[in-house]
């Protein structure tokens, strides 16, 4: 489902002495596979989640994603990439003007769903993040880890088949991070791949996931089952 | 298909929700665009009405060649066959002495002493070339035709000649049409270019205040097409209210002109010619003022967006 052959990804240019953010990665991710990626600050989670989300490239290495290859992507074909990955943002990223119901609509909208499609699908992914009967709040009007729960939605609502979520917890308290947390599981079992970034030890003891620890850019340790050790 | 009428549908929908929102920050490139279109609406009919003018006038001009007794009819003939294929002229009327002197006499029907005096004599009126040029531009050349040695040796002293003495006038006249003409398209040019920049301005502005909506429309998966569209949606609209308003100015204008002014005329500008051609191309001109509008409209805001809305991953 998701395949980087050691992929690096530098900022600095030719021999500026930068050590690379990601340093010749390898990771490969099977279909309805829950994994979680923890790391220092800077130890480039937020670096690999935005090289699969296509927000920048690679310096080398071949990243496989839904069997396409991001080397033959062209700049105009992003778009279509995009609708095929659901991302969740440690902000939300929810649009302040617009209701519960319309935020998760939105996704929608922009890929030309109609009208009667979206009054069909947006209450039962309502519903499955435990928002049914908030449809009509403004993100404002909402705490926390509602507001996540509607980007998740947003996020799920277009059915796809990998979902990532970037620090999705990091400015929750910790029941709604349970929350949070629960509803991700929850699209795991129907099938979806995860791809969790996050800095919660507890979480990430509890999950008994997968759990890949980067560490200066590099993969320290990739274990099943695993506990958090940074 | 229906996905794509839909995404279309939501564009136009979306741009015409912006534009209400953003209304104020229209309001300068709406109103730059209303001078340029009414600048380029006045110089359409304007244009009209002094080519209606100097029109009238030249098809009062002709040239007259006036030929020797000594010149055969055949002669005569065949100078004005050659004549009529010159490319600048409009129309030749040829008349042998004795046309010419019924022409003469039905000119003159009322005057009897003159009447009598010429049919006292033998014939004076000499055998005469009518000619009406296409432009009075190109008057000269019909004249330098006529001028060749071969050509005034068929011709009595004096000829050509111009019918009138307004040669001098209706030059004038030409020299300030053309004048107010290349007025007209550098004007046009002028405001076109200030309101292009205004409305791309307005666009950036826009694009700025909504940068954090069109970042997740990104991140989202929209088109870049359907994060542009609403944008030039909103530039249409503006241009389309101009137009509108533009009309409605020059109407109004024709309104308080002819009745406060009670004027038919301002100089080369005929009013009473000008506010008919109005009517009768109303449509027409409504249209072309909309298109103009949409285009403007369309190509400052797809290179603002262009500019601005550019889709590169690092």
């Amino acid at each position: 489902m998701i395949l980087l052959d050691r992929v690096s990804k530098s900022y600095g240019k030719g021999n500026s002495g930068i050590a690379p953010s990601l340093d010749r990665i390898s990771l490969h991710v099977e279909p309805k596979e829950f994994v979680i990626v923890v790391g220092q600050s800077g130890a480039g989670k937020t670096t690999l989640l935005k090289l699969l989300t296509r927000e920048e490239r690679p310096t080398s290495g071949k990243i496989i994603i839904g069997g396409i290859d991001y080397d033959k992507l062209k700049d105009k074909d992003i778009p279509l990439l995009r609708r095929k990955i659901g991302v969740v943002f440690q902000d939300f990223k929810l649009l302040p003007n617009k209701t519960v119901f319309e935020n998760v609509a939105f996704a929608l909208e922009i890929v030309g769903v109609s009208n009667k499609e979206i009054k069909h699908t947006v209450p039962k992914v309502l519903d499955i993040v435990n928002l049914k009967g908030k449809e009509d709040r403004m993100p404002r009007e909402l705490s926390g880890g509602e507001r996540q729960r509607v980007a998740i939605a947003r996020a799920i609502v277009r059915q796809p088949r990998i979902l990532i979520a970037d620090e999705p917890t990091g400015n929750l308290d910790p029941k709604h991070a349970w929350d949070v947390i629960k509803v991700l599981e929850k699209i795991n079992r129907y099938g979806t791949t995860v791809l969790l970034t996050t800095h919660n030890q507890e979480i990430v003891n509890k999950l008994k996931r997968r759990v890949v620890t980067l560490q200066h850019g590099k993969i320290a340790s990739d274990k099943a089952n695993a506990e958090y050790e940074v | 298909m229906k996905r794509k009428l839909i995404t279309l549908g939501r564009i136009i929908h979306t741009g015409v929700v912006n534009f209400m929102r953003n209304v104020t920050l229209g309001v300068a490139a709406i109103a730059v665009m209303i001078v340029t279109l009414t600048i380029v609406l006045f110089s359409v009919i304007a244009n009209a009405s002094f080519t209606n003018t100097i029109a009238q006038i030249t098809d009062k001009i002709d040239v007259s060649v006036f030929l020797t007794d000594q010149t055969t009819d055949v002669q005569g003939q065949k100078l004005a066959d050659a004549v009529k294929k010159l490319p600048e002229v409009k129309s030749v009327q040829y008349l042998n002495k004795a046309a010419a002197l019924k022409a003469y006499e039905r000119q003159n029907a009322g005057n009897a002493q003159l009447l009598a005096a010429i049919s006292a004599t033998n014939n004076p009126i000499p055998a005469t070339i009518h000619i009406k040029p296409y432009d009075l531009n190109k008057i000269n050349d019909i004249k330098n035709f006529l001028t060749t040695p071969n050509n005034q040796a068929l011709q009595i002293k004096g000829s050509p000649s111009y019918s009138g003495s307004r040669k001098a006038v209706i030059d004038k006249i030409t020299h300030a049409t053309n004048v107010l003409r290349e007025i007209g398209i550098i004007s046009v040019i002028v405001f076109a270019i200030i309101c292009a920049l205004i409305i791309f301005n307005t666009i950036q502005m826009a694009i700025f205040n909504r940068r954090d909506e069109i970042q997740i429309m990104r991140l989202l998966g929209a088109s870049t097409s359907y994060i542009r569209g609403p944008f030039i949606v909103e530039s249409v609209i503006y241009g389309i209210l101009a137009a509108l308003a533009s009309v409605f100015i020059i109407n109004s204008a024709f309104v308080a002109a002819s009745s406060s002014l009670q004027a038919t005329s301002l100089g080369l500008f005929d009013i009473g010619y000008a506010n008919s051609y109005f009517d009768q191309h109303f449509l027409e001109l409504l249209a072309m003022q909309v298109a103009i509008g949409i285009i403007i409209g369309t190509a400052s805001s797809a290179i603002a967006t262009r500019r601005y809305l550019k889709f590169r991953t690092k």
